[in-house]
């Protein structure tokens, strides 16, 4: 490099320099990527932040971050508010007992034995003291207005039946797509990767009168029974997976004796855990997101509501009380987020799988 | 058994190898049939019809009326006009910001990449009702953050957002930046596929970071953002979640969330004209084909597939 041209005194100030510009790129996207983050992240601070708020800290006009609420200070048997008053040499906490126009009578809570005195400057100006004082009443509150324990009861069992559903349908299919030569088998797989593009508003109007004739309007069975019949992308993502095993171990199992039910259970199953987690978990996910089809069937059976319409009605409520609502999205959330940072790394695969591969 | 396959010709392991994928393929052919390839033509013909969920036994063919209705329905232009709005407005970001967080998250330089994947992709998990709420407490115009934000570094009164008929569709926009989640992995996916030689040829050839991403990046992952073009326009007639939520179903403020799937639920399950509705449907399936024929047609002057397609 350049450094050996120079004289030995200046190397190791030129090397220092070189590590510096070496090291600048990292400081300088690392701080980007962490004030992007964190905007980007500024609004769960909110929702925790808030769902600590009583709704007069929310509406205070001075706006403190965190959950705190003005200090009062007891003189004589009578509250007094804390302000931060500007005095000659410093800011001094006083308390306001008489307030008037230019200048106002204090007390000092830390010498209250010197007794009341006045202070010139419009008391308005100064900022109250605060201190921290979160509540936690929003949790049981909202839980109880909305009903967040039946609307969990019914999205987990929602969910989980779908769940089972989807995982059976879609491994036979899949499995069915990948190992079995059925004349037209291509078109059918592309016939089926093309119901991704239908939008479902085309099948709701005839979908739902069909199940509201045989009875099933009101009832979840709309939002379950049509997931044990397979769905494009989870077929896609495990018929990729199971391609992937090699079918030398099939082979050997089949002339062993094994039928194709032995084959899919005791050869591909046990290697494709992780793809049958990912789909386990979108359709969990999905589940615990549908709003369409909850609203759609389950209108006017308010006691099987599911948690996004079940939060939903209480919206007009929530408008005018963020306390609340952002207690319930911290419940409601709390559930599908541990779940992604557990299975994460299986959840991302499987995006990449049906996202990028087509 | 195995004695009998021995002696059966080629044919019968084959009709046999058939028999089963049939089986298992069964479910969702049955599933096809009941779910998709049935209701999607029930649903063209109730298209013809005026039927009423509340009179069904007054159903009547209505031949092309229902498809005349729209050319002098003052809402189905509403609808296709806040459709086309919020496409203008959100689909840019919905590509920009996925990739500026894909190239960020991809980078040499970001210390901690995987925290920030996880930490950028962790929203796209939370329920959109959740989304809605949150956002719409930040943006509230007097107790939220935004606005406050806005006033104390900009010095400047923040708009009502979803109160406010101009600006609740860029407010929906500035929501839907939560749920780019699922975009930036799969872009992340493409930017990590790039040849590492293609960046060292170019390296050698002395390019800037700007030209690299010009002439190396951007053609290598044009495929994929191609395919969140196609998905992206295909949701916005699909969006309906955010908008019901914000506006209570009905398209508030003043029908500026209007939505043309939110138009459609109103018309079949509001107003239960459910003829109409399979009309709206239709209409809307027919513009989602188009538009990704026309986008595959165009897809050749833009997109770059590798190995010469």
């Amino acid at each position: 490099m350049a450094s050996q041209t120079l004289g030995a005194p200046a190397k190791p100030r030129f090397q220092a320099r070189l590590r510096l510009r070496k090291l600048l790129p990292y400081i300088g996207i690392s701080t980007v990527g962490l004030v992007i983050l964190l905007l980007f992240l500024a609004p769960l601070g909110y929702m925790s932040l808030t769902a600590f708020k009583t709704i007069i800290q929310v509406r205070d006009p001075h706006s403190q971050w965190l959950p705190s609420s003005p200090v009062n200070y007891t003189y004589e048997g009578a509250e007094y508010p804390l302000l931060m008053v500007p005095t000659d040499d410093d800011v001094r906490e006083l308390a306001l007992v008489k307030p008037g126009r230019e200048e106002s009578d204090y007390v000092d809570p830390q010498n209250p034995e010197l007794g009341v005195f006045t202070v010139v400057g419009r008391w308005r100006t100064f900022d109250p003291v605060y201190e921290l004082n979160p509540t936690t009443d929003n949790f049981p509150t909202s839980w109880e207005q909305v009903n967040l324990g039946r609307l969990f009861r019914n999205t987990i069992i929602i969910a989980t039946l779908g769940t089972i559903g989807t995982l059976l349908s879609s491994v036979l299919v899949a499995y069915g797509f990948a190992r079995f030569r059925v004349p037209g088998i291509s078109i059918l797989f592309l016939l089926l990767i093309s119901t991704i593009i239908l939008p479902r508003q085309v099948t709701l109007i005839p979908t739902y009168i069909f199940f509201r004739t045989i009875g099933w309007g009101g009832t979840w069975l709309p939002l379950i029974v049509p997931h044990f019949f397979a769905n494009a992308y989870n077929v896609f993502l495990l018929r990729q997976y199971f391609r992937s095993i090699p079918r030398d171990l099939d082979e050997a199992a089949t002339l062993d004796g094994a039928s194709p039910w032995q084959v899919l259970w005791h050869v591909i199953l046990p290697q494709s855990i992780p793809a049958l987690i990912a789909v386990g978990l979108f359709h969990f996910f999905f589940a615990w997101n549908d709003f369409f089809e909850p609203l759609v069937y389950l209108q006017g059976r308010e006691d099987l509501y599911t948690i996004s319409i079940g939060m939903t009605q209480f919206n007009n409520i929530f408008n005018t009380q963020p306390g609340l609502a952002m207690a319930a999205s911290m419940m409601a959330i709390a559930l599908p987020l541990i779940m992604f940072f557990l299975a994460q790394k299986v959840f991302v695969q499987g995006i990449v799988v049906t996202g990028v591969e087509k | 058994m195995a004695d009998k396959t021995q002696k059966t010709s080629g044919n019968n392991i084959q009709k046999r190898e058939t028999r089963w994928g049939l089986l298992f393929l069964s479910p969702w052919l049955l599933g096809f049939l009941i779910f998709t390839l049935l209701p999607t033509l029930a649903s063209l013909a109730f298209s013809f019809t005026n039927y009423n969920p509340l009179h069904p036994d007054q159903i009547s063919f209505a031949g092309f009326s229902n498809y005349a209705r729209l050319f002098t329905d003052p809402f189905f232009r509403q609808a296709i006009g806040v459709t086309l709005r919020f496409v203008l407005i959100s689909v840019p970001f919905a590509i920009i910001i996925p990739l500026g967080l894909a190239l960020l998250v991809n980078s040499e330089h970001l210390l901690g990449k995987n925290i920030y994947r996880t930490l950028f992709f962790m929203p796209s998990m939370i329920p959109v009702v959740v989304n809605v709420m949150v956002w719409r407490g930040i943006m509230n115009s007097e107790t939220g953050w935004l606005n406050r934000m806005l006033s104390f570094v900009f010095g400047i009164d923040g708009p009502n957002w979803f109160q406010d008929e101009r600006w609740v569709l860029p407010a929906l926009t500035l929501m839907g930046v939560w749920g780019v989640g699922n975009a930036m992995i799969i872009m992340l996916a493409g930017l990590q596929n790039v040849p590492t030689e293609l960046y060292d040829a170019s390296k050698v050839d002395g390019a800037t970071g700007i030209q690299r991403f010009r002439h190396v990046t951007l053609p290598i992952i044009s495929p994929i953002i191609f395919y969140q073009l196609v998905l992206a326009l295909i949701g916005s007639f699909q969006y309906f979640t955010q908008a019901y939520i914000v506006s209570n179903g009905r398209g508030d403020p003043n029908g500026s969330t209007m939505f043309y799937n939110l138009y459609l639920y109103r018309t079949a399950f509001n107003f239960l004209d459910m003829g109409y509705g399979a009309t709206l449907a239709w209409v809307m399936f027919v513009a989602v084909l188009l538009i990704t024929i026309f986008l595959f047609r165009t897809q050749q002057r833009w997109v770059y597939y590798a190995g010469g397609d």
